[in-house]
């Protein structure tokens, strides 16, 4: 975009209007440059807020914020552990469920269905990620709550109650509840990028597995797969992502319990849930940074894996990120 | 930042409509919420929104100046009272309510609770619905070998911090290790949002224990217990017994309104009931509104009592009554 | 067994395997879907879309109030979103050179990540706590913040997707770059910037965490912007924790009512597109 110098001596009409489109391009530059610029600005200003206003709760514990263990709004002491703990378990309970599905799926989408076939159900995996969180977390409280404490909490105790993991009284809310309502936001996640990333790889290396007398399986898991690792790592870490920050539906079966427990039957809290909870209602001013600087904390977390997906996902399929 | 000044001055225009903003408790909300219904019909220009967030919420909203006024079952410290430089607090006591533990134990229908086997449950201490501690308040009932599964409130809440305080005030042990706040660190259990939260998960979970104010219990048609009182007899919530627990505060009313009446003394006095206030700022800028909020005042004195019956709370002793009229007149 | 049986018989183990997970993931939506209608379809009738709320434990009422309060939040979220995300995109797809889109894109997509709570945090502090009032515009602020993202990624891959042949058509013309964008260029990508609008705002529809303590919640109609503002979603969340028969009979209705308009939102913004990339290919 350079100016446009008029040099020449006679100035007609029609370069008068020239000029004045050319420097129309500039205004519509500048406007646009300007509404790009606001969404850079307006992340900076996001981070600055939570900075502030998470100020005297850093001033007050510092770093042992992060690894304090108790959350006592009576004697105004604050610690994230049990919240980050909350988060990671509730998370990975999450993944360890929803990443064999994903990819088999992803698997069976990619290689084995037709392609129409394959889009319809790509589709409809689809539009399960645009179910809102909150008719989760319906579901969760009505459905999934009340199963888990008739039969499948009494059953794992049963079978693996010598396990620290499993004992404790069956609440029907807690850990393992959320981590399985988690697993089901985040498949769709894993089955779209996953799928595309197994899409991206050249059919020759499929054809020479097939053609040295490899089954479709052999072909599909050492050769494909492997191919495509780097696109579905970056899947899993998007849908890491989404299960860290998710709110409503973790809220509503988590039990909200501020202690850390190993029983994954027993309830607990997550970052975003205690948020949720107490951020209108908190009536100290430490109480209040502190839990702003869990939403900094969160903040912190969801920004180092969508940085982290988005390389892998580029990696692979040479495109952009891509939202299901 | 082009949109958000553009956003901002559009925001400026003020709305003539004359709505009045409430957050706090929930512990009052089912009459509030008739109060406001009933006043809006007698008086069709004025409507408050009245939203149950919590009494913590109520105080800290009033503070940051986002409601016009809040509502709370505790009474603001000095030192919350002591960063609203803008204006001074007013209490306004509306009603009393009792806290009633509630329960969810198929075929136990009125068990019997003395302080410290409470405070034994919710320290996590007594895990069992047959503990020796409950079996020896309840002989005769046949209480199941279940784990108890408490529930607490997950928010800042003026029904937590009236229980936190009985808990206070017959445990020692509750007192060191955890103490009398809107939201404490609880030892035990499941937190639910607001007295409808504890309600909805007690009533879900079997063998499970909450404490709620009696409406939200007589509501859904759960089962409450008896509390053994200062004077050593064990009883239910109801009109009567929690009048009697606040015979002696509406003799001794402190000018400011802030008081307890937590394990009153009196034979029949239920020990776990509180007053519950209106927090309202003494300068209102805006006159409609001004007249609006006294007009309610005087409304809910007088018009607005004869409704706390039927809803299980307990009407304002007539001393406070005379007192509160007075203090309408510090809003300015 | 020899090792060729063993093969084809992991071979087809493991296939069967893949299927059943397709199977399990495909039929999360629908059992979702039928457990709402089961529960919701006998509740959403004329009084939900007419009648306010009622006083806690009375039976009855509403969601009218709430269902025209998440329509202004979005109303608001789109007012704000929808020219930032296109204008936005249209500088990264036309304008920019090589730093500034760098930065922008990666903010964009550091903001569409930003947990939605995190975002209600944010609202918050700018918005309700300068303004004193929870308000819808709050609530609006917050969701725009979630759009944003998406309509400005959209609008740039969808321009940088038309061909480079129309552009040069239209400069060599005579036409200027402003004229060649407003008459050429985006009208060529309208399909594609209008299909992630939508999903913009489909996205934003279903967001409860951000309007916790934007909006907060309202028993009453609004009578302005600067009054909190119930929304569809909140609603549900306050009656589905509520003990309430009746309330959680609502809470059902507002689910399914809120699933069904987000699906057709989906489904009509995959329509549009479908259509559009035939029309650019025919």
């Amino acid at each position: 975009m350079g100016t446009a110098v008029v040099t020449a001596p006679q100035q007609t009409r029609s370069r008068k209007l020239v000029k004045l489109l050319r420097d129309g391009d500039q205004i519509a530059h500048l406007v646009t440059f300007l509404f790009a610029a606001s969404v850079f600005l307006v992340t900076v200003f996001l981070v600055y807020e939570l900075w502030i206003h998470s100020g005297p709760s850093r001033t007050k514990f510092g770093f042992s914020f992060l690894t304090g263990k108790t959350w006592d709004p009576v004697a105004e002491q604050f610690g994230a552990l049990p919240f980050i703990y909350g988060t990671v378990l509730t998370s990975i309970i999450a993944l360890l469920i929803s990443v064999p599905l994903g990819v088999g799926a992803a698997i069976f989408l990619s290689e084995l269905a037709p392609p129409k076939v394959s889009n319809a159900c790509t589709f409809l995996v689809e539009l399960l990620a645009a179910v809102p969180s909150v008719i989760f977390g319906l579901l969760a409280i009505f459905t999934l709550v009340p199963i888990m404490r008739r039969y499948v909490e009494p059953f794992l105790k049963h079978t693996l109650g010598f396990l620290p993991q499993f004992q404790g009284p069956a609440y029907g809310v807690g850990y393992l509840s959320a981590g399985l309502i988690l697993s089901i936001m985040t498949f769709p996640f894993i089955i779209s990028i996953s799928r595309e990333a197994l899409l991206s790889v050249p059919r020759e290396q499929r054809e020479a597995a097939l053609a040295l007398g490899a089954t479709k399986w052999e072909s599909t898991w050492q050769v494909v797969v492997p191919y495509a690792r780097l696109g579905i790592l970056g899947s899993i870490f998007l849908a890491l992502a989404r299960a860290l920050g998710e709110t409503m539906a973790v809220t509503m079966v988590i039990g909200n319990d501020t202690g850390i427990h190993t029983s994954l039957l027993s309830p607990g809290y997550t970052i975003a849930a205690i948020i949720a909870n107490e951020f209108t209602e908190a009536t100290g001013d430490v109480h209040l940074s502190a839990l702003v600087e869990l939403g900094l904390v969160l903040f912190a977390l969801t920004m180092v894996l969508n940085a982290a997906a988005q390389l892998l996902i580029v990696a692979t399929t040479g495109k952009g990120s891509k939202q299901p | 930042m082009l949109w958000i000044t553009l956003f901002a001055s559009a925001a400026c225009v003020a709305s003539a409509a004359e709505t009045i903003n409430a957050a706090g408790a929930t512990f009052p909300a089912p009459i509030y919420q008739k109060w406001f219904e009933d006043f809006h019909k007698a008086h069709p220009d004025t409507q408050i929104n009245y939203q149950a967030i919590g009494s913590g919420g109520g105080i800290r909203q009033l503070v940051e100046g986002t409601v016009d006024f809040g509502a709370s079952d505790m009474p603001m410290t000095d030192d919350q009272l002591s960063k609203v430089t803008r204006y001074k607090v007013l209490h306004f006591p509306t009603v009393l309510g009792g806290i009633v533990p509630t329960y969810n134990v198929p075929g136990a229908a009125s068990i019997k609770f003395s302080g410290d086997t409470l405070a034994g449950i919710y320290l996590g201490n007594i895990k069992k619905w047959n503990d020796a501690a409950l079996k020896k308040d309840n002989p005769g009932l046949n209480l199941p070998n279940e784990d108890i599964t408490v529930v607490h409130r997950s928010d800042g809440s003026g029904t937590s911090f009236v229980f936190s305080d009985y808990l206070s005030k017959v445990s020692p042990e509750w007192k060191t290790k955890v103490g009398v706040n809107a939201s404490v660190n609880w030892p035990v259990g499941l937190g639910g949002k607001g007295n409808e939260g504890v309600a909805g998960l007690v009533k879900q979970t079997p063998n499970s224990i909450g404490y709620v104010e009696l409406i939200y219990a007589v509501q859904n048609k759960m089962d409450y217990g008896a509390i053994k009182n200062a004077a050593g007899n064990f009883v239910k919530a109801d009109f009567n017994t929690v009048s009697e627990a606040a015979a002696g505060a509406a003799k001794e009313m402190p000018a400011d309104f802030r008081v307890s009446i937590n394990n009153a003394p009196g034979k029949n006095a239920y020990p776990i009931s509180t007053f519950t206030w209106l927090l309202i700022p003494d300068k209102i800028g805006d006159a409609a509104k001004k007249k609006s909020i006294t007009d309610f005042l005087q409304w809910m004195m007088t018009t607005g009592q004869g409704d706390a019956q039927g809803l299980s709370y307990a009407p304002l002793p007539k001393q406070v009554v005379a007192k509160e009229q007075k203090q309408i007149a510090l809003i300015k | 067994m020899d090792r060729i049986a063993r093969r084809n018989a992991v071979n087809n183990v493991m296939l069967t395997v893949t299927g059943l997970c397709t199977i399990v993931t495909v039929s999360v939506l629908f059992l979702i879907l039928g457990y709402l209608i089961v529960n919701g379809w006998r509740s959403v009738d004329w009084n939900f879309f007419t009648k306010l709320p009622l006083a806690s434990g009375e039976t009855g009422g509403g969601m009218a109030n709430a269902i025209v309060g998440s329509g202004v939040v979005i109303l608001i979220a789109s007012a704000i979103g929808i020219p930032v995300g296109f204008m936005g995109g249209v500088y990264l797809a036309e304008f920019g050179g090589k730093t500034v889109p760098m930065i922008v894109r990666y903010t964009a997509d550091l903001l569409n990540g930003v947990p939605s709570i995190v975002i209600g945090i944010f609202a918050w502090t700018v918005v309700v706590v300068p303004m004193h009032h929870f308000s819808a515009w709050a609530g609006g602020f917050a969701l725009s913040l979630m759009m944003i993202p998406i309509g400005l990624r959209a609008t740039e891959q969808f321009l940088r997707g038309v061909p480079n042949s129309l552009r040069e058509g239209s400069l060599a013309l005579g036409a200027s770059k402003t004229r060649t964008i407003i008459s050429v260029i985006v009208p060529a990508a309208k399909q594609g910037i209008l299909t992630g609008m939508i999903l913009g705002v489909a996205r934003v529809a279903g967001e409860t965490a951000p309007l916790l303590f934007t909006s907060l919640n309202n028993q009453y109609w609004a009578k302005s912007l600067n009054e909190p503002t119930a929304a569809l979603p909140s609603m549900i969340y306050y009656r589905a924790i509520s003990p309430y028969e009746d309330w959680h009979r609502q809470a059902w209705a507002a689910g399914l009512v809120l699933l069904v308009l987000v699906l057709v939102a989906n489904i009509a913004s995959r329509w549009v597109l479908s259509r559009g990339t035939s029309a650019q290919r025919g």
